[in-house]
Parts: C-alpha cells; sequence; structure tokens
C-alpha cells in the first residue's frame, strides 16, 4: 500500500466559494427585506438587486438521490445555487420573480413542503437517536417525522405570534438545545449495572466523576471492581451512560418523553430564557409518538391562540402567569415542576404577586 | 448474491404522511441494486427496526480515525452485528461546510458521488454541530473517501475535547440587520484554530458561534462557549417616511401594540405626527422595533461586536447561558480581526491551563469567579456584564481604593 496522504489542512472555505454572484455583489450592502407570502424572503439590496429566497422542509438525513433531487432543482431555477439553513432547511435563490411560482410548485410536488418563514413553526431541531448515536433514549428523525406530519400546515402558514422553534434531544444531553417547545428524554430509573463489564471497559474514577450527585461510588460486586449506585441520591440523568456503557440507563418502559416549554436564544425583547418543565411521563411510543405529538399540538396551539403579536412562548407565559398556561392547556401541575436544583430557588415566587 | 429487504413494519410507518421521509430514503439506497451500499443500508434498516421494535440504541464507540488527525470520524460498531452484519461498523465523518451552509450543485453533486461510492448514501445536513454529516462509513472505505472530500477542499470537522466545528448565520451575506461579517468572523477563528480542532487536547470541548445581531439566529448565546453577536453603539438610523408608512400601513394601535409596547426598555414613543421618538440611551439593542419595522429602522452605523462566554447544556452543574465579557470591540480591519484571533487564543489557553476535566468554559468561571477570568485575560470590567450588582455582603474589600484608582484611571484615559 503507498504511503497514506498528509491531509490538508485547510480550516473552512471562504463563504463567498459557492454564493450566489448578487448576494456576494452585495454583500454587507443589504437594504430591508420582507415576506411576499409564506416560504418566500425578499431582500433588496442598496444597488436594487432583489433576491428571492424560497425555502422548504427537508428529512434532515437525506440519500443521496433526495440530494440530486435538490440540485437538479437548483439547477433549473437558481443557476446552480443552493444552501442550507442552521435548522436544515434548504433555501433556493433566484433573482427572477417570475421563478418563484415555478419553483414552489416543483419543491411541492417533489414532496418538499415550502414554508418556515416569519412566524412560523419552524423545522425541529434535533439529532441522531438510533439511526446513529451510541447513547440514544430514543429516536430523532422518527420523532420529527411524525410531528412535522402533523405541524406542516403550521410551518407552511406564518399564523404564530411569533417563531415557535422546537427541538427534540433523545437522551438528557440535549443535542437538540432550547426550544420555545422541547422534546426530550427524561429517564425515570436509576441505571442497571452490568457488573461484568464495568471493570473490563470503564475507567471507574472518571465515572464516579461524571454524576452530578455523586452517587456513584466504587464497589467490590462478586470478587470482582465494579461501581454502585445511591439509588436515593440518582437523578437518572444518564451522565454515567456515556463513559460507562455498562451503567444501563436506557429502558423501553421507564425512559419516558418530557415536554420543556419557554426556551429562547435571542435577546429579542426579553433576554434568553432557559426551557422550563410543563408535561414528562409520556410514553416513548414508537413509531408514530401519539401522545407526544398530543401535548405539543395543544401547547402550541393553545399560544397560538392566546398570546399577543410578537410574544415568544416564554414571554407569553411570563405575562400571563404560569397558573393560567396549566389552566388553558389543562396540563397537570406537580411536585415534579418545583426546582430543586442549585440555584432552584430563584424559580420560587418570592412575592405577593399571584394569579387568580 | 443481494440480500433481501427486512421486513420494517414500524418503519413503514414513518413513510405515510406529508413531511419528507428519511425512511422512504432509506429504502430508496437498500432497493439500489448493484450499488456497494444496497446490502448495507438494508442491514442497517433491519437494525433500525429492531431499535423502534425494542426501544433501545445498539450502536457503541470505539477509535477510528484517518491518518494526520485526531478527532472528525465519530465510530460505530453494533452491538448486534450477529443480528446484522453487513452494517456492522458505520461511522460518521463530520465535515466542516463553508460557513453559511452555501453549496453549488457541482460540489453536492461530486459529494454525493464520492459518498456513493464509499459510504452508505446517506448525509445529514446539517448535524446540531454545524458539520456535514457523511453518516455510515466500514472501516476500510474512511481513509479513502476523506481523501477525495478533503481534495475537493473540504476539512474535517471538531469532535471530542477540542475546538468544535462552529456555526454562523447569514449575517451581511443576506441579512441587512447584520452588524458584522460572521461568516468572515468564523472563517478567521476555526481556521486559525485547525490544529486544535483536528488533535483535541483540551480539558472539554470549545465552541464559537457567530450571530450578526441580537436575533441570534445562530444561537450562540447558549449553544457556544464564545458568542460572538453584532451590536451598535451610536444612535440607531431611523426612516421617518418609513415609520409613518408603516403606521398607516397597520394601524396606530397595532403599530403601539407591535413596536412601542413591546420594547423591553421603554424607550420608544409615538409622536403626533406618527414619527418614531427613539431614546438611544435606553435602548438595549434587542432588535426588535427593527424586526417589526425593517424598512423604516436600522441598527446604526458604529457596529460591532458583543462578545458572551460561558454558554452550555446541562452537564454537569446545569445549563448556564454566556454572559458579557466583552461589551463592545470593533469588528472591521484587519486589525480588529486579529485582535479577535487574539483574544480566541487567550480565551483557549486559559480554559486549558484552567479547566478541570470534562469542565466547560461556563462551569470553569462558574467555579473560579469571572472576575478571576477576566483578569487572567487582560479584559476590563465593565457594569454591561452585570444585571445588578451584588446582593449579598460576605466579601473583603479591602482591596476598595485601587479599585476606584483603576476604574478612575481608565475612565479618564477613555475620555482623552
Ligand atoms: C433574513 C434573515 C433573517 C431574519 C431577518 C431573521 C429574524 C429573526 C428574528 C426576528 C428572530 C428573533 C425572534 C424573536 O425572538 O422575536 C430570529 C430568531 C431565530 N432565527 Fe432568524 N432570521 C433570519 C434568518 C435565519 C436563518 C437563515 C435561520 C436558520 C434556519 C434562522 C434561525 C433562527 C433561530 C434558530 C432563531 C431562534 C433563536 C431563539 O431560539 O430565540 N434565522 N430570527
Ligand atoms: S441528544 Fe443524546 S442521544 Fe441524541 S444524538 Fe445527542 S447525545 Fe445522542
Ligand atoms: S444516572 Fe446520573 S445521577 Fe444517576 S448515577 Fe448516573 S450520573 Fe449519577
Ligand atoms: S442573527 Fe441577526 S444578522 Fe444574523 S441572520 Fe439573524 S437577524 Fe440576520
Ligand atoms: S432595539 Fe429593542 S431596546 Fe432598542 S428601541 Fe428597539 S425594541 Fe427598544
Amino acid at each position: 500500500m503507498s504511503a497514506l496522504r498528509q491531509p490538508v489542512e485547510s480550516g473552512v472555505m471562504d463563504a463567498k466559494t459557492f454564493m450566489h454572484p448578487t448576494l456576494k455583489k452585495n454583500y454587507g450592502h443589504w437594504a430591508w427585506h420582507d415576506r411576499p407570502r409564506p416560504g418566500v424572503l425578499r431582500h433588496v439590496a442598496e444597488s436594487g438587486d432583489t433576491v428571492w429566497t424560497v425555502k422548504a422542509g427537508t428529512q434532515r438525513q437525506m440519500d443521496v438521490y433526495t440530494i440530486k433531487t435538490l440540485c437538479d432543482i437548483a439547477d433549473e431555477f437558481c443557476d446552480g445555487y443552493i444552501r442550507f439553513t442552521i435548522r436544515s432547511a434548504v433555501e433556493f435563490m433566484t433573482t427572477d420573480e417570475a421563478k418563484v411560482d415555478p419553483l414552489i410548485a416543483r419543491l411541492e410536488a417533489a414532496g418538499f413542503p415550502v414554508g418556515g418563514t416569519g412566524n412560523s413553526v419552524g423545522f425541529i431541531s434535533h439529532t441522531q437517536g438510533w439511526l446513529h448515536c451510541d447513547i440514544p433514549g430514543t429516536d430523532a428523525s422518527g420523532v420529527v417525522k411524525a410531528l412535522m406530519d402533523q405541524l406542516v400546515d403550521d410551518f407552511k402558514n406564518e399564523d404564530m405570534p411569533n417563531r415557535v422553534k422546537i427541538t427534540t434531544s433523545c437522551c438528557q444531553i440535549n443535542c437538540g438545545g432550547q426550544g420555545d417547545i422541547a422534546v426530550n428524554i427524561q429517564h425515570t430509573k436509576p441505571p442497571v449495572i452490568n457488573h461484568d463489564l464495568v471493570a473490563g471497559v470503564c475507567e471507574r474514577p472518571s465515572v464516579i466523576a461524571r454524576c452530578p450527585v455523586a452517587a456513584i461510588r466504587p464497589a467490590l460486586v462478586n470478587g470482582k471492581p465494579s461501581l454502585e449506585v445511591d439509588e436515593k441520591k440518582c437523578v437518572c440523568c444518564g451522565a454515567c451512560f456515556p463513559p460507562c456503557p455498562p451503567m444501563q440507563i436506557n429502558d423501553p418502559v421507564n425512559s419516558k418523553i418530557a415536554i420543556w416549554v419557554g426556551g429562547k436564544h435571542s435577546s429579542t425583547r426579553s433576554r434568553p430564557m432557559f426551557h422550563k418543565l410543563v408535561a414528562a411521563g409520556l410514553p416513548n411510543n414508537a413509531p408514530r409518538w401519539p401522545e407526544v405529538a398530543e401535548v405539543v399540538k395543544n401547547i402550541l396551539h393553545t399560544y397560538r391562540d392566546n398570546a399577543r403579536s410578537w410574544e415568544r412562548m416564554g414571554e407569553w407565559i411570563e405575562r400571563i402567569g404560569w397558573p393560567r398556561f396549566f389552566e388553558l392547556t389543562k396540563l397537570p401541575f406537580t411536585k415534579y415542576h418545583l426546582d430543586t436544583w442549585r440555584g432552584g430557588r430563584s424559580n420560587l415566587n418570592a412575592s405577593a404577586h399571584l394569579h387568580f | 448474491m443481494s440480500k433481501t429487504m427486512p421486513e420494517t413494519p414500524l418503519l413503514d410507518q414513518l413513510e405515510s404522511g406529508p413531511w419528507p421521509s428519511f425512511v422512504t430514503g432509506l429504502k430508496r439506497l437498500a432497493n439500489d441494486e448493484g450499488k456497494p451500499y444496497a446490502d448495507y443500508v438494508k442491514s442497517l434498516l433491519g437494525q433500525l427496526e429492531h431499535s423502534y421494535e425494542t426501544r433501545k440504541g445498539y450502536w457503541k464507540g470505539g477509535t477510528v480515525g484517518v491518518f494526520g488527525y485526531g478527532a472528525g470520524v465519530i465510530p460505530r460498531f453494533s452491538e448486534i452485528a450477529d443480528k446484522f452484519p453487513e452494517s456492522s461498523e458505520f461511522h460518521t465523518l463530520r465535515i466542516m461546510p463553508a460557513p453559511g451552509f452555501f453549496y453549488d450543485t457541482k460540489t453536492l453533486r461530486a459529494m454525493t458521488d464520492a459518498w456513493a461510492e464509499h459510504g452508505s448514501g446517506l448525509i445529514a445536513l446539517h448535524g446540531q454541530s454545524g458539520d456535514i454529516m457523511l453518516q455510515g462509513c466500514r472501516t476500510d472505505q474512511v481513509q479513502p473517501v476523506w481523501d477525495k472530500i478533503n481534495e475537493m477542499g473540504f476539512d474535517m470537522g471538531g469532535a471530542g475535547a477540542g475546538v468544535r466545528t462552529s456555526a454562523a448565520c447569514i449575517g451581511p451575506a443576506r441579512c441587512e440587520q447584520s452588524c458584522y461579517d460572521t461568516l468572515g468572523a468564523m472563517k478567521s477563528i476555526i481556521n486559525d484554530f485547525t490544529d486544535d480542532i483536528h488533535r483535541p487536547s483540551l480539558p472539554y470541548k470549545l465552541k464559537f458561534k457567530f450571530s450578526g445581531c441580537a436575533n441570534d439566529c445562530a444561537n450562540a448565546t447558549q449553544r457556544s462557549d464564545v458568542a460572538v453577536i453584532g451590536t451598535w453603539r451610536d444612535d440607531m438610523q431611523v426612516n421617518q417616511d418609513e415609520v409613518k408608512a408603516k403606521v398607516a400601513q397597520i394601524g396606530r394601535k397595532e403599530f403601539i401594540n407591535q413596536v412601542i409596547r413591546m420594547c423591553p426598555t421603554q424607550a420608544l414613543a409615538l409622536n403626533d405626527d406618527d414619527t418614531l421618538d427613539v431614546d438611544n440611551k435606553s435602548c438595549v439593542r434587542c432588535m426588535h422595533c427593527i424586526n417589526v419595522a425593517t424598512k423604516a429602522l436600522k441598527p446604526g452605523k458604529d457596529r460591532g461586536i458583543t462578545i458572551l462566554v460561558g454558554g452550555k447544556r446541562t452537564l454537569k452543574i446545569g445549563d448556564l447561558m454566556g454572559t458579557v465579557v466583552v461589551p463592545f470591540m470593533k469588528l472591521e480591519t484587519e486589525e480588529d480581526f486579529e485582535q479577535l484571533v487574539d483574544l480566541a487564543h487567550r480565551m483557549l489557553d486559559f480554559f486549558a491551563d484552567n479547566a478541570l476535566e470534562h469542565e466547560r468554559t461556563g462551569e470553569m468561571i462558574e467555579r473560579i469567579g469571572l472576575i478571576n477570568y477576566l483578569e487572567g485575560l487582560d479584559l476590563p470590567i465593565d457594569p454591561n456584564m452585570v444585571v445588578q450588582p451584588r446582593t449579598n455582603c460576605y466579601v473583603r474589600t479591602d482591596g476598595w481604593d485601587d479599585e476606584v484608582r483603576k476604574w478612575n484611571e481608565r475612565n479618564s484615559a477613555a475620555a482623552e
């Protein structure tokens, strides 16, 4: 075999390498934009140049034929340029307004829903799940496909008070990140330890160090070095599982799904917010997770019907108060909603402000 | 001889419905007889169906890489290879796209061709990390496909305890709200840290993300250790004729509801002649009014960046948002960019020297206190770094006079 090739350590390319010439020409000189219809952005440059962007949903995990179909569409309508958004939507840009309607028709015919702009429900940011991750409690693409099938009209229209960013995470590491609605795995039982394997595969001190509540101790089990978990302390977070796969946290029945709301990254109006737990104990019901979809739709549509223009989910709830949120959504309020983590006291109501 | 297609009654239920189906895509690959990936993906579908039945995952990690790099390939070996032997190795290559996720179709087609030859034919555009995820590769095909992708001009992304692949909002390429060159800044930083991306040796990961304004479309504030966010120092630009047009378009009451009343600092008022009164000293550059009245309002002209440090998700001490460590910095000239890269290096060095194993920047700062971080990096303190000053009196203040002197010296130097 010939000598191995040294990598070319080139970093990232210049963004302009693959940029539509009109974007390159007007780089840093855009004047304003609007949205002629849902799914379409119109950006006008100081020079007067205009670019129409048509945005569509994808399945994110794409086979090469799907990508080639997108390329065919970009060749036909967009001079061979194509771009993706941070949330895996695809964007087609053209300087020719006459191409917009045929482009939309072509995308819809090829099965890519056009939308995701303005005050719509964007594509769900998600991760890998059973398809590829080594620690997932559930799938990612499947949950997202099942949810988007039900939310597609909210993606295609701009009927929400503000943007709705939904995220999913298939373990409590939460690759999906903060969301107006976050659909996350929530384990409910401590890990079941496969003692035969611990000695062979795990570096015990680093597993012990990983636990956020110091619930793991070294132990001798059947004469072999292993670990034990103080089940009273354990918060079932699963953090010990990645460094030590014998700490089996995933369970087909006891790994549940929880719904969190009101997370926001932007500093627009209010400061960024973390999402807050509202529902838990939902079954990990593959392949279509109907119980999860019900709760998500309930929250989403309650928000749509009640929030004021431009209030994000978390801002709306701050205004109306949590009692009203639980009343409107008919979700139960339990002892698990009281934050017990460090700093959690700041989530308690230290005032005489009450909602009735 | 080719394998028969596995029965997938559960996955089949994800083929119906209006949203594009990844299952249909996988089946397209699995049925592509004669292609090197057909049986590979059949086997993968079998394993995925098995996961759907048992509600468990069956991948484990391992060690797979490319020559010269210590990260960027995510190894996946099946724990149930006896049942699904063809897909027993299903590694991912993380490849960094150009900032802003731009492609031309020639490049994208060439990438898919290489991947169809060596891999599964399945690509995620993009991972939460910001990478192109070439998903599903046998160990012996990793190096050949990497060679092709690298020769096309793409480099490998980050993984493990090193600098990670970055992400930037579309910024000046197509957004009038962008206060700096997000795409250029991402390139400057990433391309100066390739060694720390490819040969991870930090206590834990370090992520940079770039958003052109407070809308933070790159989700930088919480999803990166170092969030670079565009802002401006002078007055926002107001086109009063366009304000009047907007008021006429949506009505006075709606303008007040949607713009005036939503300003977080009550910096706005509508004048009697339907022009806008902006109290720029109260404005916190949140972008709301500019978003709603895009033609009428714009960020000011004296633009730059704010840097927030320490964002991260739960593990291990709980979620943290980034907090301000640099309230304002210009980012226009080559010198400005060099300064940003220099600051990023100091951030990395301080992190490498002071964080405990598996500790993120935010956790380290929480443990040592922000002031130690600022002093370590030689960053001046500023009231923009706090929501409010200390509320707890348990602090030793015998250095007070020195600190007052420093503050006064800095202010008189700035006034000169
Ligand atoms: C034309 C350029 C764009 C404009 C004018 C724009 C505008 C906005 C606005 C106004 C917000 C804040 C919403 C609020 O809290 O009130 C926002 C947030 C966001 N945008 Fe964009 N956006 C643009 C492009 C994009 C693109 C291309 C993406 C990638 C898919 C994106 C992803 C996001 C995300 C993820 C957030 C949410 C951050 C959070 O959770 O708060 N944006 N954007
Ligand atoms: S959320 Fe957890 S299980 Fe899902 S891809 Fe990320 S690390 Fe893996
Ligand atoms: S699941 Fe979490 S809390 Fe429980 S032992 Fe493991 S790391 Fe500790
Ligand atoms: S963060 Fe600001 S500058 Fe960047 S795309 Fe979003 S709105 Fe535009
Ligand atoms: S940018 Fe935000 S803070 Fe400033 S005036 Fe507009 S709404 Fe108010």
